[in-house]
């Protein structure tokens, strides 16, 4: 499919600042000409198509956006989507991530990562990008197993987990990652499903509206190390009764209980009740967005920091002399 | 002698005096404004800090003692000095960890108020060395400052506590009489930095004054000394500090490449002092960001040089082991990145104030895989400016990680610094690629990021935001030109031995080495790089002074050597290598020169001492030369 996705008039808070594209674009124009090479039937391919298809209803110069990935399958994104990108260190996307958002207010910055990477060698820089909310997209894809290492259980694996590195079973309980972003002061804080595209993509197009660090966390399948980890969610028969879809202003109803759902509610309380929902047994898993408000970003006020420390009387090099003067220089006269 | 009876002025041509007190004695401050009058006065000038990583170690104890010291002249000088003529010392523990130092016939100022039992004991004195004839080799001046502050300024209501703390000003008061420096400065930074507290203001102004009264009306000085303007090239000068020449250096390449520069970087000693100095200069341009970890601080940098900052990271001691891994990302993606190693003694927390050239190694090899980095070494606290212009240069034009090796004793030190015109700074060409560079057989225009330049090997640096020039970049290895992922071996053999010969090729822009021999007759050149500049050369002069041939060079550039160091070090009998390590430099020479090299070291966390210099170096001489 090559139709063109109509643009927005006007761009969502979240890519202020970033040039509009004259001309529509279309899925074609982020294919990048590389051989995709994940395993077949990984849920990475699903998500790449739909981001593929999803980016140009942003609108955006394609060349203004920009995808850093640390390291893992998932990290392999940025290879296959023709805009610019970095495959950077295992980890550490969150942190090279801010340092461009910061300098680039004309640029669209996602950061693409997996269990491993963002939430064990990665999580210090996870929870400081979402604490200081710099304007980032975080796609988390969560398969709750090191795929690329060969099948070694991770920070989301199930307790009791056998995998190679844990013949007897896994012992460390795992993270939920939703209730973690939200202990971190994240202002944007969704889940959604590799399988589930319609709901993926509207995931998507309110992260990357969202002004601010938003962490998204996708549910995606390991046919080869960790297959049908979420299958009981996928399976028709049982998937309604097991996914509890968050709307903002709508009821949840959990059984007996039933609550309005406030995603703008300014304190996280509520949303981090529903992110324990899931007690592990996937009973109940909540899909959407947990959480979603506005907080001034840390590039925007770094930013205007620097525009209010400018003098735009002086020139630089005048100013730089100035600087390098001081207030305690003397001279020395030709002898 | 009363008021009016003027004293006598004796001249000397340099003086080395060392204030020493407990940490909050505020002997940084004394030692810093007695220097900046100094500089004004027109004296050439060496400043040593030592101070201890504790913030407020116990009151009284020799771990709190903290110290400043400053070597004056009359004549170009290049060391803080060895040995110090006068010693200010405000307790017990200050004469005992000092006293040690001092010349023989030093002049002792000290205060005696703390020379109780109890304070010598504390310090570990088993006598009152006032008293036991210990310090009958100097000329000792016993003053109770404390009470003489407090009696000065008690018009002022201030509490005990806060008054106590004016005692360094009276003795800064005292000490500027002595030698004839003016107080005004200090008056007006007194102003500035009690404008909202006018009593303390007033009361510190007059325990400055009344120290100079006090040195100018009582028997106990009757002579002060006069060190009279050292001659310098003309031009503005200004006393600088290792750290904050460095920030200039690297505001001003921000500047003259008209690039946004950003500082990703984690608090760590003696590194913090660029963080805070830069944090200051946002009307630059200047972005800082204090990260949440060493790796989130070049993590960031290397972000920002992507998007076509320029990207700088400041640490120290084992930071620098925490950078590796991106350096080796920014070295495989070919971008601009500074990253500034303020050396501290190690290994692990080490030694986190005291100085060290031992991160040489890490720097040359610290990374997996092959990955040569260019290495740069500024001399003296003034070239720091100089040497980070140099690196942003090297890092722009080459698009590379560039590692500066400054030291505790570089960025605490300070020295007069010839203000330089900011015209005569190159300019920095950041040439960010904008069109496509390479053309299809079936004619199309596409965009190689590793298509490079014929002359430097550099890559194109294309930013986000170019149209046409998309692209992605990553650890993984890079086909040579158009840079999607390969792991074809003769791809990876070429990709590694390009990325060498682009750092080799570093060597066309930093010029060729020079030799300081001047009847060239000189048998023995002694080497060395970084801080040790001060005192090798210090050491030469006296030498040479003596009658003793002896020829010097300096290393500014580490990786890569300049061209001619081979030729140079064969040139002469004996090549002796003085490091503040235990032989790094030595070992490369060895390795790629195949030159016997005596390496002379030393660990102590302090710089090297001219006279330890010049008997090491004189006896080499002599050996050479027999």
């Amino acid at each position: 499919m090559t139709t063109s996705v109509p643009m927005p008039a006007v761009a969502p808070a979240g890519l202020a600042g970033v040039p509009l594209s004259d001309v529509p674009t279309s899925r074609k124009d982020f294919a990048s000409d590389q051989e995709v090479r994940w395993c077949p039937g990984c849920g990475d391919y699903i998500v790449l198509a739909a981001v593929q298809a999803f980016l140009p209803s942003l609108g955006l110069r394609r060349e203004n956006i920009v995808f850093i990935s640390g390291i893992g399958c998932s990290s392999r994104f940025p290879y296959y989507l023709d805009t610019y990108g970095m495959h950077s260190i295992h980890g550490r996307a969150p942190a090279i991530a801010t340092g461009l958002a910061t300098t680039r207010s004309d640029l669209s910055v996602w950061v693409v990562t997996g269990d491993g990477d963002a939430l064990s060698i990665g999580g210090n820089h996870l929870i400081h990008a979402m604490r200081r909310n710099v304007n980032l997209t975080i796609l988390l894809f969560n398969n709750r197993i090191y795929g690329l290492t060969k099948g070694q259980y991770s920070p989301t694996s199930e307790i009791g987990k056998i995998t190679k590195s844990t013949p007897m079973g896994s012992l460390d309980q795992p993270f939920n990652p939703i209730s973690l972003a939200l202990g971190a002061e994240a202002t944007f804080v969704a889940r959604t499903l590799d399988f589930d595209r319609a709901h993926l993509t509207s995931v998507l197009t309110a992260a990357a509206a969202h002004r601010g660090t938003s962490l998204v966390e996708i549910y995606q399948n390991c046919p080869i190390f960790n297959d049908g980890a979420f299958e009981v969610l996928r399976d028709k028969e049982q998937s309604e009764a097991r996914l509890v879809r968050l709307e903002h202003g709508m009821p949840v109803r959990i059984g007996e209980r039933e609550w309005l759902h406030d995603a703008h509610a300014a304190d996280p309380s509520a949303a981090f009740e529903i992110s324990r929902l899931d007690d592990g047994t996937m009973n109940h898993v909540p899909i959407g967005i947990f959480r979603q408000v506005e907080r001034p970003t840390y590039d925007d006020q770094l930013r205007d920091q620097v525009e209010k420390a400018k003098d735009l009387d002086t020139d630089a090099d005048a100013d730089l002399a100035a600087l390098l003067a001081g207030s305690d220089a003397w001279n020395v006269g030709p002898s | 002698m009363g008021t009016g009876v003027s004293k006598q002025v004796e001249q000397l041509d340099q003086v080395v005096i060392r204030f020493a007190g407990d940490s909050g004695d505020g002997m940084q401050l004394t030692g810093d404004r007695f220097t900046q009058e100094t500089a004004l006065f027109g004296n050439d000038l060496s400043t040593l800090p030592n101070f201890p990583a504790e913030i407020r170690a116990p009151a009284g104890t020799l771990a709190g003692v903290s110290s400043f010291q400053l070597h004056f002249a009359d004549h170009d000088i290049l060391t803080p000095g060895d040995a110090p003529a006068v010693l200010v010392a405000m307790n017990p523990a200050a004469l005992l960890a000092n006293v040690k130092d001092l010349m023989p016939g030093a002049t002792i100022i000290v205060d005696s108020h703390d020379f109780t039992e109890r304070n010598l004991t504390r310090a570990g004195y088993r006598s009152n060395p006032l008293e036991d004839g210990s310090l009958q080799l100097f000329a000792v001046h016993e003053l109770d400052l404390s009470d003489m502050t407090l009696e000065a300024i008690k018009a002022f209501g201030l509490t005990r506590k806060d008054a106590t703390r004016a005692k360094n000003m009276y003795a800064l008061g005292l000490v500027s009489w002595l030698y004839g420096r003016s107080l005004a400065g200090t008056e007006a930074y007194l102003a500035r930095r009690f404008a909202g507290k006018p009593d303390i203001r007033d009361a510190n102004l007059a325990a400055l004054h009344a120290g100079w009264n006090f040195g100018e009306t009582t028997e106990t000085f009757a002579v002060s000394y006069e060190v009279k303007p050292a001659p310098m090239p003309a031009g503005s000068y200004r006393n600088i500090t290792g750290n904050l020449a460095l920030s200039y250096g690297l505001v001003a390449a921000a500047v003259r490449s008209g690039l946004e520069l950003f500082l990703g970087a984690y608090p760590i000693t003696p590194a913090s002092d660029i963080l805070h100095e830069l944090s200051k200069h946002k009307r630059f341009g200047v972005v800082t960001f204090q990260a949440e970890d060493e790796i989130a601080g070049i993590g960031a940098a290397l972000g920002a040089s992507f998007g076509g900052a320029l990207g700088v990271t400041t640490t120290s001691g084992p930071g620098i082991a925490l950078k590796s891994e991106t350096i080796g990302l920014a070295l495989t993606l070919e971008l601009p990145l500074l990253v500034i190693d303020v050396q501290r003694g190690g290994p692990s927390t080490g030694l986190p104030t005291k100085t060290e050239q031992s991160d040489l190694l890490q720097a040359m090899f610290g990374r997996n895989g092959e990955s040569p980095v260019p290495i740069v070494a500024p001399r003296s606290p003034g070239d720091c400016f100089d040497a980070a212009l140099e690196a942003a240069r090297i890092a722009v034009t080459y698009r590379t990680p560039v590692i500066l090796l400054s030291d505790g004793y570089l960025a605490n030190g300070s020295e007069p610094w010839h203000i330089p015109d900011v015209d005569t700074l190159l300019r920095i060409d950041p040439g960010f690629a904008t069109t496509p560079n390479h053309e299809t057989e079936a004619g199309q225009h596409e965009f190689w990021p590793y298509q490079r330049d014929p002359e430097t090997l550099a890559r194109p640096w294309a930013v986000p935001g170019t149209a046409g020039l998309e692209h992605r970049i990553g650890g993984l290895e890079k086909a040579d030109g158009h840079g999607n992922i390969s792991y074809d071996p003769t791809n990876h053999d070429l990709m590694v031995r390009t990325r060498q010969a682009k750092v080799d090729r570093v060597a066309d822009l930093i010029g060729p080495l020079e030799v300081d021999d001047p009847d060239s007759s000189a048998r023995l050149l002694v080497l060395g790089w970084g801080s040790t500049y001060g005192p090798i050369g210090a050491a030469c002069r006296r030498l040479r002074a003596a009658g003793r041939p002896i020829a010097q060079a300096h290393l500014r550039h580490l990786n890569p050597f300049p061209r001619n160091l081979g030729e140079i070090l064969r040139r002469y009998d004996r090549v002796v290598v003085p490091e503040m390590n235990l032989g790094q430099l030595a070992l490369l020479l060895r390795a790629r020169y195949l030159v016997d090299i005596v390496s002379y070291n030393q660990v102590r966390g302090q710089p090297f001492s001219a006279g330890e210099l010049e008997d090491v170096l004189g006896a080499a001489v002599e050996e050479t030369n027999r």
